[in-house]
């Protein structure tokens, strides 16, 4: 079932780019999410041990992101089939391959034991998603691409070199000279200690630019800005999250090695500098695309805080890769739609959107509550058990500042969604003709539910999950 | 057999300054050419009883092929289409990345005297060399405008990531070079595609045509 | 001994205005032109020597002191330079801080005595002369640190001596590197082609050339035999760095030590001829270049 996932998105990938219709196409996209989401669930029923020489296998903390993106994307195919619909001028057969291979990518960067596959992985990711970004062929979103590709591919020749850093750690006499992650935690202390943390810098900074940790989120922005809606949520639901667990992967090598505290003071640093340069940029933000751009630096930001903290608040990382990607979804599939019905994102010229949209407008104004973390949507539990966590390794200070651009970023942010969703409609540009229809509110809505039911009540398996997640980092 | 190795070593770091200092496209993709068969060169002189030596051949035959023959020619046949020669304004001079340059050289070389292999030493360069390649990279990436010149200095990098995985060439498993290099193409070609397209919306290379997109 | 000594000096003496005739001819020969004879510059020594010069009312002692401390210094540092491996005249621990700084001074009084002047062409020339100076300078320590490391001696008769074999069999590529960054710093220290163009006058380019419009009779010719003779010092540190015969003789040495000088004379030539003029802004670049590649030199040295 492990490899069903991986394949049955990449064949069909495949296939896409050979499909001839470009109007039956797209449903390409909500085969494969359902085959993937039904793979998923049946991997939940029924767990598998290690395949492949052990270099796939689904652990908790896999579980966890993999989960969320399988129902994200679920959710994003079935917006696409409406999207696209509207889109029916452009060609679809990169933007239907890419995304299926993408998925393909990031379930094998989930499941992935081995860092060498995690990297090659992490780099088709990459490869797949930047012609997305360039959907609509103009100077902007050209412009928008090229900064991603560039950036990214930095980022992955630095991961990579931190990887053969972390290959070099292991290469001594009575090391496992292996990338494996077993093997590479079960050799722990006998790693070389100076080259297990010169890799730790440059995975950090590797997948760091993929997570889109400041400072190295300099793509960030200008490829939400310009991507579709629905490429932005899965790059911020999907993607982003799968940087992050790269970097959980590369933490349990570097704790097991013994330079732990190194690596969660260095993670504690850069999210917090992610989580107050958001909180700088948000403010004033007249493109409410950038400004979800931001607030996507904001969450890579909390949950490298929460790795940083340890204990409990990892924990609370894991809750929070869920709320994330089912939040993020619904923020930007809102937005696009609003993007669409007013043909700008300029906040100076969307206005009302709660009347032109009663729908999207609506859950444009809720996924901001519950990304803030409102009570009683989902994140605000999550964001609560790592402020927790602060408090109880005895981090005040951090709690503090946390708390701090946490509030900043609430008004900051509020301040751009409610002028968007409220206000007058006087002066807007005219409607091109979109409506919120089953296909385009329809999966926003399914999602935001189910933010809010988590929010309500969280099942403890689920619990259950996120703590086996955390102690796989922990280690207790 | 040695001295050679020790020349091929120096001789990558020379290019690497010299890349910095280059304006003129055409050499510097020469430069980047000549360090891409230099690799090629290195990964068969550093072949001992360790290896076993048709993989070797196959590494330092691909190396050859794609970062001293392909990629290159590429890169011609891009600027030629751009009609583009020079770099004229970077971002940083070329004096400053020049300096910039000696000092990554001299942090590499006192960096890797401080991290002593866990393994056994293949040769005292390898390290500070595939260092200083990677801040070469690092540097022309960021302190270049035109796109073919970002492109270039990705191509260091990669140089320099392949130079230190020469270290690894014993014990880990084929696919990771395989894959080094498979990536390397993609990357270039997609960049490749990317760059024609930005010819033909802006008429120009220059990715500072590409900063509508601002705060 | 005291035979060879003086024949060293007359050496150090009389050979210089040879080696730019020689750098002369190669240029015109490249060029298809017949060119001066190769002891044209003792010609025009001597023809300057019994004129009389002209002093502008506005020049001070410091323009007429300019010509003859330049020579004096230039000299001096020459009589630290060992020929042929032999040692020099003097030598002690240290020198080749004041064999640097002694062509520094060479400078320093000729762009004084520019400015005396009041041109401003004259002024522009020597902050032309000075800020490219402040580049080669540590070029060329740098050079010289590196042959001091590798030989482990700090004076130039050692590091020039019988160490210099051992020392390029220990530490080739570092040499190597030194010897062309060196090349590059004898080629701006002496105001050849790449850098300056000692043949132009009269034009915004120049830099050396304009600093000495205004000398005139015995100073000018002062200038010019101390500008041989700094091509000389340059041309001998750089044969002995990388062309070390090892002949044991001394006559043989000496004899050697000539003809690689002319072949040394010759490489300038060529270099000149097949090499167009540097814009101004591309010149720091260059000398920045030989001193990066010095310090990567020494790098290896050090490690």
């Amino acid at each position: 079932m492990i490899v069903f996932v991986i394949l049955v998105p990449f064949v069909l990938g495949a296939s896409a780019f050979a499909w001839p219709d470009n109007r039956t196409r797209p449903a390409l996209l909500v085969v494969g999410a359902a085959l993937h989401a039904v793979g998923i669930a049946s991997l939940w029923i029924h767990p598998e041990g290690p395949v492949m020489h052990g270099y796939l296998f689904l652990d908790a903390a896999g579980k966890v992101v993999v989960t969320t993106s399988s129902i994200l994307f679920l959710a994003s195919a079935l917006y696409a089939q409406g999207y696209l619909r509207h889109r029916s001028d452009r060609d679809n057969r990169v933007f239907v391959g890419g995304l299926l291979i993408m998925l393909a990518a990031m379930t094998t960067v989930g499941m992935a034991q081995h860092l060498g596959v995690l990297w090659v992985a992490i780099e088709i990711t990459t490869l797949a998603t930047a012609p997305l970004i360039y959907f609509n062929h103009n100077a902007r979103s050209l412009e928008a691409a090229w900064k991603y590709l560039l950036v990214s591919s930095l980022g992955i020749a630095l991961a990579l070199l931190g990887t053969f850093f972390l290959a070099l750690s292991g290469a001594g006499p009575d090391g496992p000279r292996s990338l494996l992650l077993e093997d590479l935690i079960r050799a722990g202390p006998q790693l070389s200690r100076p080259w297990v943390r010169a890799a730790f810098v440059f995975l950090l900074v590797g997948y760091g630019t993929k997570m889109g940790l400041a400072p190295l989120h300099s793509w960030k922005h200008d490829a939400y800005g310009e991507a579709p809606g629905l490429l932005g949520a899965l790059l911020a639901g999907g993607i982003t999250n799968f940087a992050f667990l790269s970097v959980v992967r590369v933490l349990q090598v570097t704790s097991a090695a013994g330079e732990g505290a190194f690596a969660r003071d260095a993670l504690l640093g850069l999210g917090l500098l992610s989580m107050a340069l958001a909180a700088v940029f948000m403010a004033g933000q007249r493109d409410f695309k950038r400004m979800l751009a931001y607030s996507s630096v904001e969450h890579m930001g909390i949950l490298a805080v929460a790795l940083g903290l340890g204990g409990a608040a990892v924990t609370g990382a894991f809750y929070h890769v869920l709320n994330n990607g089912l939040s993020k979804g619904v923020m930007f599939l809102a937005a696009g739609n609003i993007h669409r019905a007013y043909g700008s994102k300029r906040t100076d010229q969307v206005r009302c959107a709660a009347r032109r949209l009663p729908v999207s407008g609506s859950l444009f104004l809720a996924g901001f509550l519950a990304v803030t973390g409102t009570p009683p949507f989902s994140p605000f539990w999550s964001e609560f058990m790592i402020l927790n966590g602060a408090i109880g390794t005895g981090r005040p200070v951090v709690a503090g500042l946390f708390l701090l651009f946490l509030a900043v970023i609430f008004i900051g942010m509020g301040a751009t969604v409610l002028h968007v969703v409220q206000g007058s409609d006087d002066g807007a540009p005219g409607n091109p003709g979109f409506k919120d229809g089953w296909l385009t509110a329809g999966p926003p809505l399914v999602l935001m539910l189910a933010v809010l039911a988590l929010g309500l009540w969280l099942p403890s398996p689920l619990m259950g999950l996120f703590s086996a997640a955390a102690r796989l980092v922990t280690g207790t | 057999m040695g001295a050679w190795t020790d020349m091929a070593f120096i001789l990558v770091v020379v290019l690497d300054l010299f890349l910095l200092a280059s304006s003129r496209l055409g050499a510097a993709i020469r430069a980047v050419a000549l360090q891409g068969a230099l690799l090629s060169l290195l990964a068969l002189l550093l072949t001992s009883s360790g290896h076993s030596p048709g993989h070797m051949l196959v590494v330092a035959g691909g190396a050859f092929l794609i970062k001293a023959i392909l990629i290159p020619w590429l890169m011609f046949r891009a600027i030629r289409e751009m009609a583009i020669r020079r770099e004229m304004e970077p971002l940083v001079g070329y004096v400053p990345s020049m300096i910039l340059g000696g000092v990554g050289v001299v942090l590499s070389f006192a960096f890797s005297r401080g991290l002593p292999l866990p393994t056994h030493e293949m040769h005292p360069f390898l390290v500070p060399t595939a260092l200083a390649t990677v801040w070469t990279g690092l540097l022309l990436v960021v302190s270049r405008r035109k796109a073919v010149t970002q492109v270039l200095g990705f191509l260091v990098l990669e140089n320099g990531v392949f130079v230190f995985g020469l270290l690894l060439t014993d014990f880990m498993p084929v696919m990771v070079e395989a894959g080094v290099l498979l990536d390397l193409l993609a990357a270039v070609f997609v960049m490749g595609i990317v760059m024609f397209q930005i010819n033909r919306e802006f008429a120009s290379l220059d990715t500072d045509a590409l900063s509508s997109l601002k705060d | 001994m005291i035979l060879r000594a003086l024949f060293q000096i007359g050496l150090l003496l009389l050979l210089p205005p040879f080696l730019l005739g020689v750098v002369n001819r190669v240029k015109a020969i490249v060029a298809g032109r017949k060119g001066p004879p190769l002891l044209q510059l003792y010609s025009d020594l001597r023809k300057l020597l019994s004129k009389g010069a002209v002093y502008s009312r506005t020049t001070t002692w410091v323009f007429r002191a300019g010509p003859a401390i330049g020579l004096a210094a230039v000299a001096t540092a020459g009589t630290m330079l060992p020929v042929a491996g032999q040692p020099a005249v003097f030598s002690f621990a240290g020198d080749f801080v004041l064999f640097a700084y002694l062509l520094a001074l060479a400078r320093f009084v000729t762009a004084l005595a520019a400015l005396d002047t009041g041109s401003s062409f004259e002024g522009m020339g020597a902050a032309r002369e000075v800020s490219f100076a402040s580049m080669a300078e540590p070029a060329l320590f740098l050079v010289l640190v590196v042959m001091a490391r590798a030989t482990g001696s700090l004076s130039l008769s050692g590091m020039l001596g019988p160490a210099l074999a051992p020392a390029w069999r220990a530490a080739a590529p570092a040499l190597l590197l030194s010897a062309i960054a060196l090349f590059v710093v004898a080629l701006a220290e002496n105001s050849r082609i790449p850098v300056d163009d000692p043949n132009t006058h009269l034009e915004l380019t120049m830099i050396h050339e304009v600093m000495v419009l205004d000398h005139s009779g015995p100073d000018l010719a002062f200038i010019l035999y101390g500008a041989s003779l700094k091509f000389f010092l340059f041309g001998a540190l750089f044969v002995r760095l990388v062309a070390d015969v090892g002949t044991s003789g001394f006559w043989a040495a000496e004899a050697a030590f000539v003809v690689e000088l002319v072949g040394f004379a010759i490489l300038v030539g060529v270099v000149e001829s097949f090499m167009a003029r540097l814009r101004l802004t591309r010149v720091p670049q260059m000398l920045v270049g030989a001193s990066v590649l010095s310090v990567f030199a020494l790098v290896l040295l050090l490690r």
